[in-house]
């Protein structure tokens, strides 16, 4: 089972940057694990407490309360088909039985080749184009039993690597380096600010008063 | 019909393909509230954003002037934009997030000069990944151009943003839930009192909350003045507001109208904006505001959308997600889908939501699969009283978070309009509707 590699400690830290106190980079650095690994491992989640001074527990339990931080292994595509209410109306309990028989898995289940997961999902907030789903948090709208087995196939031949990257890879966008003002300088100009903030109102109720 | 003949707002730059790159938003006007409102006192900009009376376009509808206004004094001040967007069937967030990045960071930074905030943090739900990929470039590229970082545009203001992803949780929407999860906790939103993020916010500092489209309303006010937007809409719904139409509807979408002059019927009918019910058949009965919100007959169609008028009707605007179902459509079967999703996204801390949700699922669910007895229907309002105590809108609450109190509405909305569907269920022992 693999830790953070020494890249991804590095990317890991700078995420611990940003924040006025580490646990903040919680969820962050499992989604880091989660690229790394396609899924958020024992000892990815190990190696996240001794980066953010906490216990592998406290990660896990916090991990496990998130549906997207995977604890156990998933398929290189995560398939979520939305059933709620918007879906619902636009077939899209008919579009996850579908699913079900042309993935010859049920929901929860991984095809044999670990190809793909498929999970029913709450509202992804795309109902313009109900019934739809997502594939690795990338959304597909108006799929019908046609466009899913078209999508299942051009997925499987890797058709669509560039618009639709392995499970878990979040955001292929990283931010520009740290946070790029001192604490120091923000706590002193704001010292500053309430004081001219101060000023005026007392010269306000002194001109009011006139 | 001048319903669509109002300034769009928020959605001004939808028509481009580019809209959310700087250039665009720099070649339509973007940063120059932002200019603008650091050349004037913190207290005017603030100020300016009341006389605009924006509520808050989250779900609680709270004025933002007011958030800001009860911030306790202290030297760390934060400020939180949610952009967590997961009420069922609302999905404006998620087009403002992915296709006007940058407005949503420029009414952040207005903001957070407005409030001292001395760090502002976007936190974008987990699934939108596009979303958080056109946000971080959005920033990449505000910081480059010298908007956020230090002394903005020379005026001596300083201040860093993050971008912070969710990771799955409907419950983290709640503004406290979401400061825990912001925190790297389970997304338990916390026992009040005390009531505002204002007193006991992040890190237990004061902290203002608000909405992605409540900052995306910001540079817009400062550019053409609060009176400009108090103009629109009527009383306390002013200005313009994305609403999010689905169902059966032929035209699904998000579409920004004025407030308070535009109907239900206007937004599902009007030829630029819903375009109608789908294959011409006729409302059964629609969501006015997300899955928490009780539901109107078709009765209710040219009521105007105003959080108080709506209010006074018995349900709310709520996250400005309107659904429409038409006849073909079972109420056992809709009304089973959302408490389902309630009792998926329950967090467990309250007993009336976690176990009253649970029961409430199975009893609909057996129901809809034609197991039901006629003595469920009791026992189904019954349940929903121990939640939320007589039924009465607003809702009164057993639980820490507004979410128990949510599991209701779609049970009783769906028992009281048609008691008789779910008793065809009962007798006949199953759905008549397939």
């Amino acid at each position: 089972m693999p830790r953070l590699t020494p890249a991804n400690v590095a990317r890991a830290r700078e995420t611990i940057s940003l924040y006025p106190h580490p646990r903040s980079a919680l969820i962050p650095l499992c989604h880091l694990a989660q690229e790394q690994d396609g899924w958020l491992t024992p000892d990815a989640m190990e190696h996240i407490a001794e980066l953010l001074e906490l216990t592998p527990a406290q990660v896990l339990g916090v991990a496990s309360f998130y549906d997207m931080l995977h604890t156990e292994p998933v398929g290189r595509h995560l398939v979520a088909v939305c059933t709620n209410i918007a879906c619902l109306l636009s077939g899209g309990e008919e579009l996850l039985e579908h699913a079900e028989r042309s993935l010859g898995v049920s929901v929860g289940g991984t095809t044999a080749d670990g190809e793909f997961t498929l999970e029913d999902s709450e509202c992804i907030a795309f109902c313009e184009e109900a019934p739809c789903l997502q594939v690795n948090s990338r959304f597909f709208g108006n799929v019908d039993a046609a466009r899913f087995d078209q999508l299942v196939e051009d997925l499987r031949a890797g058709r669509l690597a560039d618009s639709v990257p392995r499970h878990g890879t979040l955001s292929r966008v990283r931010r520009d380096g740290g946070l790029k003002v001192p604490a120091e300088r923000v706590a002193a100009e704001r010292a500053e600010a309430d004081a001219a903030r101060a000023r005026r109102k007392a010269a306000a109720e002194q001109e009011a008063g006139r | 019909m001048t319903v669509t003949s109002v300034p769009r707002i928020v959605t001004a730059r939808f028509e481009h393909p580019d809209s959310y790159e700087l250039d665009r938003y720099l070649a339509t006007g973007g940063y120059t509230a932002l200019r603008r409102a650091l050349s004037m006192n913190p207290e005017d900009v603030a100020a300016e954003v009341d006389r605009a009376s924006l509520l808050g376009r989250g779900g609680a509808g709270f004025p933002a002037g007011r958030k800001w206004s009860m911030l306790r004094p202290s030297p760390v001040r934060y400020l939180v934009i949610n952009g967590d967007e997961s009420e069922p069937a609302t999905f404006k967030d998620h087009q403002l997030i992915e296709r006007d990045p940058h407005q949503i960071i420029e009414g952040t930074l207005i903001t957070a000069y407005a409030i001292g905030a001395t760090q502002a943090f976007i936190y974008v739900r987990g699934e939108f990944a596009l979303g958080i990929e056109r946000m971080t470039a959005a920033l990449n590229e505000a910081y480059r151009y010298g908007a956020v970082g230090p002394d903005i545009f020379g005026s001596g203001f300083s201040i860093d943003v993050v971008i912070h992803p969710g990771a799955g949780a409907y419950i983290c929407g709640d503004e406290t839930g979401l400061l825990e999860s912001l925190e790297g906790k389970r997304g338990f939103p916390r026992i009040k009192p005390p009531y505002y993020p204002a007193v006991y916010g992040l890190y237990h500092e004061p902290t203002v909350v608000n909405n992605v489209e409540t900052m995306s309303n910001v540079p817009w006010i400062i550019l053409n003045g609060g009176a400009a937007f108090a103009a629109l809409g009527e009383g306390a719904s002013t200005g313009t507001r994305l609403f999010a139409l689905s169902g059966h509807v032929r035209r699904p979408g998000a579409y920004e109208v004025e407030m308070a002059k535009t109907t239900f019927r206007d937004l599902v009918e009007h030829p630029d904006l819903g375009g109608g019910v789908r294959n011409g058949r006729k409302v059964k009965a629609f969501i006015p505001g997300g899955a928490s919100s009780p539901w109107f007959g078709p009765d209710k169609l040219d009521l105007a959308l105003s959080q108080e008028g709506v209010q006074a009707n018995g349900s709310m605007l709520g996250s400005g997600s309107v659904v429409i179902m038409d006849d073909t459509t079972c109420m056992v079967r809709a009304a089973w889908r959302i408490v389902r999703f309630f009792q998926r996204e329950s967090c467990g801390q309250c007993t009336p939501c976690r176990e009253g949700s649970g029961w409430l699922e199975k009893i609909m669910r057996r129901i809809e699969a034609g197991a039901g007895r006629e003595e469920d229907l009791d026992l189904l309002l019954d349940v929903c009283d121990n939640i939320s105590p007589e039924l009465v809108w607003p809702p009164q609450q057993t639980t820490i978070c507004p979410l128990g109190p949510s599991i209701p509405p779609p049970i009783y909305s769906s028992l009281r309009m048609f008691r008789d569907e779910f008793l065809v269920h009962i007798k006949e022992g199953g759905c008549p509707y397939g």
